[in-house]
């Protein structure tokens, strides 16, 4: 088992075509992920890595049966694309690029909320079922099969955790990159619940960061609902006030949103919360009891 | 990016949101000319600097004569002016705006920017204004009103009057205002923009609402398609350094510490920073190399860190994935000789290829290439060689 995708998962690819999207297609491909199809409005009926490619998502979705979509086209077509995939009855849109207005999310997001559309990002590096299938951009051979969900704001942070935990002798069911946009898709309280559920999931790693509250509502959520244990850690401790940490969202703004404040709000509610990032891979062991 | 006051309120005129008359001046001359094109008896001289608090730090003075005028473009103009939001350095006054004079009968605070939880706008407003709103929200938060408005009903009636009411308007104030909040709800729209703050918004002798301050920021990802905005863009507001890094792709922002950082994404570079302090040191930079790391961005990035003095070693901090570490220990390689990097270096990577990267950076024999194992490793060495 595994949270959002696995091996039987059909995928399109929202500009297939593009360089982004032709390179990290291929890369999916090749770990075993089953793309079946692409598109790109103008280039219906190519067909490019083997695939075929659709002039819009409806005809991909009628002709391949896929549920996700991998969103790769540039910023400012990001909301456009979003909506038509809610529009076609995707389930699950990954938005990998980087630099979407954050009006534009605002309307894409409030529309595939209301067509029951999941979504993930955008400007992350998406969402992978070790050793099954891989969605985004991330390095697919640090994610060995075991029973470790996580969820991570940020992608270099991902593989960071993922390859202490693999070096522990551990590994990842799945992990989730949910990006640092001021607007996002899936959160942790979202993704939480289903890591729970997940039989194969033991224990759960969560990374944050500053700005926003997003970690706080994870805190409260992991108090009332959350049995299995939870290791915490939030990037920019040492990051100053109103200053944009790279991330658009990365930022304390009004004193608020400080690491401090949510490392102080995870800890409270039982989860194991690390001070140092080299130290995720040992804290998993050890509430793992390994 | 944000803009001067004088910039905010041309914006706020062309969407009929009510503002004094004014005009901006570079010069004394300029700022005589126009206080004598403004007339009247009574104006304002405003330091335009990006920064809060202008009033407190003496960039805010009233003049009621032409000569008063003169006196006070010449002694703001060209000031070093220091807010609590300049740090104690201050900011340089390279213009100022002059404006009429206004009959304040009341202030008030309104405000708009993004609520993150709700994922859409919110406007707040308050009775204290002139206020710090931060001070107020912590220390009277019942004086802050506030209203979620969702894009896709847009700005309706109830909106205003929840504000109105909540503010305690007098029945002849509640429409004026409305109309007010309503125009700038259609600029923060329009313009994605980030943030507006009005601080304060008076209600003048005659019954009018007016904007006597504007502060706005945009969101960053659309200037795209606001040439107009981009226009208003004012470099010598922003840090040197920081507006070079972001031409060459690279995102960095300076700190008090002396082990610079160099790392691929903003998460771990922010990790990067945490990790030195746990260890014992303090971090020089935050900086983000972004996912390419090449010889060029990494030669530009040390040659952005080392611009600092206080930097006595730098940690690099790389997670190959799809690039390969093998490629990144060549562009550390080819970086020195691009620039001449005279303080230790210590690197780690790991990832894709991280053994033949180690291999790489041994054999090369540059004497002040530090290698690490793992992060815990890097940021030890990178704190000791900074000492």
């Amino acid at each position: 088992m595994s949270i959002l995708v696995n091996k039987d998962t059909k995928v399109i690819v929202q500009g297939f075509t593009g360089k982004e999207g032709t390179f990290h297609a291929s890369q999916c491909i090749e770990y075993g992920t089953q793309i079946v199809g692409g598109v790109t409005p103008g280039k219906g009926g190519q067909e490019h890595l083997g695939r075929p490619v659709f002039n819009m998502v409806n005809e991909a979705v009628q002709a391949t049966g896929a549920t996700v979509s991998m969103i790769f086209v540039p910023p400012a077509f990001v909301a456009d694309a979003v909506m038509e995939a809610a529009d076609a009855g995707i389930e699950l849109a990954v938005i990998i690029t980087e630099g979407a207005p954050v009006k534009d999310m605002m309307y894409a997001k409030a529309y595939a909320t209301k067509k029951g559309m999941n979504t993930i990002g955008p400007n992350c590096p998406g969402v992978i079922t070790a050793e099954e299938c891989k969605i985004g951009i991330m390095p697919g051979f640090i994610f060995k099969k075991g029973p470790v969900g996580l969820i991570s704001k940020s992608g270099t942070l991902t593989y960071e955790a993922s390859n202490q935990v693999v070096k522990e002798g551990l590994g990842i069911t799945t992990a989730v990159g949910i990006g640092g946009d001021p607007i996002i898709g899936l959160s942790y309280k979202q993704l939480l619940p289903m890591f729970e559920a997940d039989p194969e999931t033991e224990a759960i790693v969560m990374i944050g960061e500053i700005g926003g509250d997003l970690e706080i509502q994870a805190a409260e959520y992991i108090k009332e609902h959350i049995s299995k244990p939870v290791v915490a850690f939030i990037a920019g401790q040492t990051a100053p006030k109103g200053k944009r940490m790279g991330h658009a969202g990365a930022i304390i703004s009004g004193g608020s949103g400080t690491a401090a404040e949510k490392m102080a709000a995870l800890e409270a509610a039982g989860a194991k919360v690390v001070v140092s990032p080299a130290d995720i891979g040992k804290a998993v062991k050890e509430v793992l009891g390994k | 990016m944000n803009i001067h006051e004088y910039q905010a309120k041309e914006i706020f005129r062309a969407y009929g949101v009510p503002v004094p008359r004014g005009q901006v001046a570079f010069t004394v001359d300029e700022a005589v000319e126009a206080a004598k094109s403004l007339g009247g008896n009574l104006w304002v001289v405003k330091a335009q600097i990006h920064a809060g608090g202008r009033g407190l730090g003496g960039g805010v003075k009233l003049a009621k004569t032409i000569d008063e005028v003169r006196e006070l473009a010449d002694q703001i103009l060209g000031m070093t002016l220091v807010t609590h939001q300049t740090g104690p350095e201050g900011k340089l006054v390279q213009k100022i705006y002059i404006e009429e004079g206004a009959d304040i009968q009341k202030e008030f605070y309104l405000g708009m920017l993004l609520d993150r939880a709700a994922e859409m706008p919110v406007m707040m407003a308050s009775t204290e204004g002139g206020m710090e709103i931060e001070k107020v929200a912590e220390e009277t938060p019942e004086k802050i009103v506030k209203v979620n408005i969702d894009p896709a009903i847009g700005f309706q009636g109830f909106h205003g009057r929840q504000l109105a009411f909540g503010l305690g308007l007098a029945k002849e104030e509640i429409g004026p205002f409305i109309k007010f909040a309503q125009a700038l709800y259609k600029v923060y729209m329009d313009k994605d923009a980030e943030m507006i703050e009005i601080n304060p918004l008076i209600k003048s002798g005659d019954g009018k609402f007016i904007a006597l301050d504007a502060k706005m920021g945009f969101d960053d990802n659309a200037l795209g398609r606001h040439p107009d905005i981009l226009e208003m863009r004012d470099l010598s507001e922003e840090e040197p350094t920081e507006v070079e890094a972001k031409q060459h792709g690279l995102s960095y922002i300076k700190l008090d510490g002396n082990v610079g950082c160099m790392v691929n994404g903003a998460g771990l570079a922010m990790a990067t920073m945490d990790i030195i302090k746990h260890e014992g040191g303090e971090p020089a930079n935050f900086l983000d190399v972004g996912g390419g790391a090449n010889p060029e961005t990494v030669a530009k990035g040390f040659e952005i860190i080392l611009k600092d003095p206080n930097v006595k070693a730098i940690f690099v901090n790389i997670f190959g994935g799809i690039v390969r570490c093998d490629r990144v220990a060549n562009g550390i390689l080819e970086a020195t000789k691009i620039t001449d990097v005279n303080v230790p270096v210590v690197v780690r990577l790991d990832g894709t290829n991280a053994e033949e990267a180690s291999e790489i950076l041994r054999k090369s024999g540059i004497e002040n290439i530090i290698p690490a194992q793992d992060l815990a490793d890097g940021a030890k060495k990178a704190v000791e060689a900074a000492k």
